[in-house]
């Protein structure tokens, strides 16, 4: 088990991070349906719009799964960040983890290991989280 | 006439992995009852103590059935019902 992502998809995520700092960040990353593949990055606004917590607003996440239906598309990479804790599924995360084929993508910009990001990927699955490798791929490919 | 309603990859063990089964209903809460009969286990994933559960979105053609009076709000033969587990979570609980 392996999450596969460009290096472009990478410095984006981590750049979202850190400007929308002090607030969590989210997105997803679509890729064809049953392909697993990552290929098209969709940052998402953090309607809680908190440090702590993140949520795609109703009204975007029925647009997002209605775009999924008629491009034939699924959701690849659930990702959101963490600005002061590890990037670690926390039990909101575990709790909430409502699609068992993504890979979920937590990026931490703590000041603690600044200027060093920390850009990891899991599974949740049932509750059950498994850390996976995260095998990052030259531009453009 | 029936009401259609989606479900969400992770409710789809209850519906025998169909993305889109039929119920019928006049209220919201009568076609998630509806739904109880075929494929039982589904209301609890949906319903708690009365109420939709937090962080489950519930959408009667393209409207948040949130603002529109939660379980109560009225169904009709025709109509579209899109269930959807919020993706949501971040660093501690939220209280919502």
């Amino acid at each position: 088990m392996a999450l596969s992502i460009s290096k472009e998809f990478v410095d984006a995520i981590i750049a979202q991070a850190y400007a929308e700092l002090p607030n969590e960040c989210c997105g997803v990353i679509l890729g064809p349906a049953g392909s697993g593949k990552a290929e098209k990055l969709k940052p998402m606004v953090n309607a809680a719009a908190s440090p702590v917590f993140y949520e795609f607003a109703p009204v975007d996440l029925l647009s997002l799964y209605r775009g999924l239906d008629h491009e034939d598309e699924e959701i690849v990479v659930v990702y959101h960040s963490h600005p002061t804790s590890e990037a670690h599924p926390s039990s909101s995360d575990i709790e909430y983890a409502g699609e068992p084929a993504a890979h979920y993508v937590l990026v931490s910009t703590r000041e603690e290991i600044a200027p060093n990001v920390e850009f990891r990927s899991f599974r949740i699955i049932d509750g059950a989280v498994t850390e996976e490798e995260v095998l990052i791929s030259p531009q453009g490919e | 006439m029936t009401i259609e309603v989606r479900i969400p990859t992770i409710l789809r063990p209850y519906t025998k992995d169909q993305k889109i089964v039929s119920a019928q209903g006049v209220t919201l809460f009568e076609v998630i009852d509806d739904l109880e009969k075929n494929y039982r286990g589904l209301a609890d994933r949906l319903i708690e103590n009365g109420e939709l559960r937090k962080f489950i979105n519930v959408y009667i053609n393209d409207e948040d059935v949130r603002f529109s009076g939660g379980l109560a709000t009225p169904t009709k033969a025709g109509d579209s019902i899109t269930i959807l587990p919020a993706v949501a979570g971040g660093q501690i609980m939220a209280s919502r």
